[in-house]
């Protein structure tokens, strides 16, 4: 009878995979993303930084964090930020929580601190000690 | 602790108590720390006493939380400030207007109830993000395209209720919606359209219900919550299509917008469009850039030689086509046909995207929102050492005429207040409402008190300056609602008069985003002149 249950459950996960018309209440791990971050055999914070930085800390067309960087440095420092060697977590921190130019702050329901602390020791990950 | 205005500080700590015991500890933010992260990032009330700072934050995680801590603060007498994503920057951030109010936020509501890929609609909680939905129905795989706001963190709920807009077909975000789910201010709960017929098959399908159509009263307002809101998606095209269109004189301008209004109400034009002009882009040139440093400015002719000269026009659109390929190319071709009637116009074809689009490809598409995917692209329009934006945004006229005028009445307020506004608009005037225009212009924000101060005079001005053209402002920043409000003001302010019979009626307490667009309860109303 369990067997049948499975059965009958894996047939109708089947029958859902196979015609996405209509999906179902789903809690989202929100982010500022247009694909889902993998993060396998990545540390935490580049998988934060992923989810809340990239989109305007990366490269590419249409990133206005590292236009800003790239304008105020002029190449003296990286303008992307996962690639500089000289930030602390204290400066992660405090330019998440009180914003910088037009970079906004961001809520605890936005960017928790334990989240926020990941980023913060991926950016300082290359810093020499 | 901050106290909100008119709680005593042992009613306050009752009530946080509370608030606690609702939705956890964990979710009601009372140190100075953690609730200075809901004052406005642009602020245009930085370092001023003036500045709203609220007293404490919750952060319900589902409807019934959301009752029972608006029963609380109604309870209590405590003002609550309902925020989504709480990204609405140029137009208040996540602050409240009413300084001490306890911010209500809904981020993390972020259930997605369901995306509907025969019917196109999604239903949502606030807390989900253009971002969210948008990865979201790609996991899924469903042909269903999202409308975002340019700043892709927004909240299609709190979007909408603000009367936000984007670039696809579904560009009014207020007009895609199909049902609401609110909490009244008595922490009653209440369903609109058919989402008052219990078990309803139609929720997200059929606006109107029965009897009176209610939604509109829930946005821009403070009449509710809305925890749940119903959206028409459009169904993913197999082609986007641009053309630009390019009329060589001044006065081109009034057939080149007659056309574009023939096309956009005829629904060949479907998507968000603006009316443009190569002399913007231009002004690196030291030619140009010498016209405009001319006391007064270029004059008309002066500027169409100039573009004669350069052989770049001197308005432009870009037209947006949204179906199958070979509609289309017949719809470009179409519009071609009209505007052919203007002398000396030009046409240029941009090339047709198909979808899905490759990834490879949208890495390279900035302006994504006009194809239904989010970025954050939108923050580098003020520059590198921007500090931050409110917008000024009146409706004018979809008119070659009303745009003329509207660039002359502004110019000239510019120029009396002492402000450097170039020839053109700062953006637009765009279509992102059907049959009217928007005008956008950034005021920038500094943490400078006197400037600060001057702008905001500036801002007030021109909502007068426009008001007595009969332009008045689609939405503003909250620093400003009371005076676009007052704009409002046919047959002494009969609008004003009614929504504040409202909200007594249905929020006697004022427990709801008091001053939200000028609608303040009864306790805290100045009396009008």
């Amino acid at each position: 009878m369990k067997k049948l249950g499975l059965l009958l459950a894996a047939t109708i996960v089947f029958i859902f995979a196979a015609q996405p018309v209509a999906a179902q209440e789903q809690r989202i791990n929100s982010s500022w993303t247009v694909a889902t971050v993998s993060g396998q055999g990545q540390p935490r914070g580049y998988v934060e930084y992923q989810k809340y930085c990239s989109v305007c800390h990366s490269e590419g067309v249409g990133k206005p964090g590292t236009m800003a960087l790239q304008a105020k440095y002029k190449g003296a420092v990286p303008a992307l930020l996962e690639k500089r060697t000289d930030l602390t977590a204290a400066l992660v921190k405090t330019y998440v929580r009180n914003g910088i130019t037009v970079m906004p702050f961001f809520r605890k329901t936005e960017i928790s601190d334990a989240e926020l602390d990941a980023i913060a020791a991926y950016l300082t990950r290359n810093n020499k000690q | 602790m901050r106290v909100p205005p008119g709680v005593t500080p042992g009613d306050f700590a009752d009530a946080i108590k509370q608030f606690e015991a609702a939705v956890g500890k964990d979710w009601v933010f009372t140190s100075d720390e953690d609730v200075d992260l809901y004052r406005d990032s642009y602020s245009p009330f930085w370092h001023e006493d003036e500045e709203p700072i609220p007293s404490a934050a919750v952060a319900p995680d589902g409807v019934e939380q959301v009752q029972a801590v608006v029963k609380i603060a109604n309870a209590h007498k405590i003002p609550l400030w309902t925020i989504s994503t709480g990204k609405n920057l140029g137009y208040g951030g996540s602050a409240p207007l009413l300084g001490g109010s306890v911010m209500l936020d809904l981020k993390r509501m972020d259930r997605i109830i369901e995306v509907n890929e025969k019917n196109h609609y999604a239903l949502v909680e606030p807390g989900v993000s253009y971002f969210d939905l948008y990865r979201y129905i790609q996991e899924k795989g469903l042909k269903v395209w999202i409308d975002p706001a340019d700043p892709g963190w927004g909240s299609p709920i709190g979007n909408a209720v603000d009367r936000g807009g984007g670039r696809t077909p579904m560009r009014d975000h207020f007009d895609a919606h199909c049902g609401m789910e609110i909490v009244l201010a008595n922490g009653d709960i209440m369903r609109t359209g058919m989402g008052a017929l219990p078990g309803s098959k139609t929720w997200q399908q059929y606006r109107y219900g029965f009897g009176p159509y209610v939604d509109g009263m829930f946005s821009q307002s403070n009449f509710g919550v809305v925890t749940k809101m119903g959206f028409w998606l459009f169904p993913e095209p197999e082609a986007y299509l641009t053309g630009t269109v390019t009329v060589a004189k001044h006065d081109d301008l009034i057939p080149m917008v007659a056309t574009l209004a023939y096309l956009m109400n005829s629904g060949i034009v479907t998507g968000t469009t603006s009316v443009g002009s190569p002399l913007t882009f231009a002004r690196q040139d030291p030619a140009l850039a010498a016209l405009y440093a001319k006391p007064g400015g270029p004059s008309t002719q002066e500027l169409e030689q100039y573009a004669q000269g350069k052989n770049v026009g001197y308005w432009s659109i870009e037209l947006p086509f949204y179906g199958p390929a070979k509609v289309v190319a017949a719809q470009w071709e179409h519009a071609k046909e009209k505007f052919s009637a203007i002398a000396g116009v030009k046409f240029q074809e941009g090339a047709t995207r198909r979808f899905p689009m490759d990834p490879k490809d949208l890495q390279q598409f900035p302006t994504s929102v006009a194809v239904g995917i989010p970025n954050l692209s939108v923050f580098g329009v003020g520059g590198a050492r921007s500090e931050g934006h409110v917008w000024f945004s009146p409706i004018i006229p979809m008119t070659g005429e009303a745009v003329i005028e509207a660039q002359q009445v502004f110019a000239d307020a510019y120029r009396e207040m002492g402000m450097a506004m170039g020839p053109l608009f700062f953006l637009g005037p765009t279509s992102n409402y059907p049959r009217c225009f928007l005008v956008l212009f950034g005021f920038p924000i500094e943490h400078d008190v006197e400037k600060n101060k001057k702008n905001r005079e500036n801002f007030k001005h021109l909502i007068r300056v426009a008001a007595e053209h009969g332009w008045g402002e689609y939405r503003t920043h909250t620093a400003f609602m009371e005076t676009v409000m007052d704009t409002y003001s046919f047959n002494n302010h009969a609008l004003l008069r009614f929504h504040e019979t409202v909200k007594d009626a249905v929020d006697p307490n004022g427990t709801l985003s008091p001053g939200k667009c000028g609608i303040w309860p009864k306790h805290l109303r100045k009396a009008r002149a």
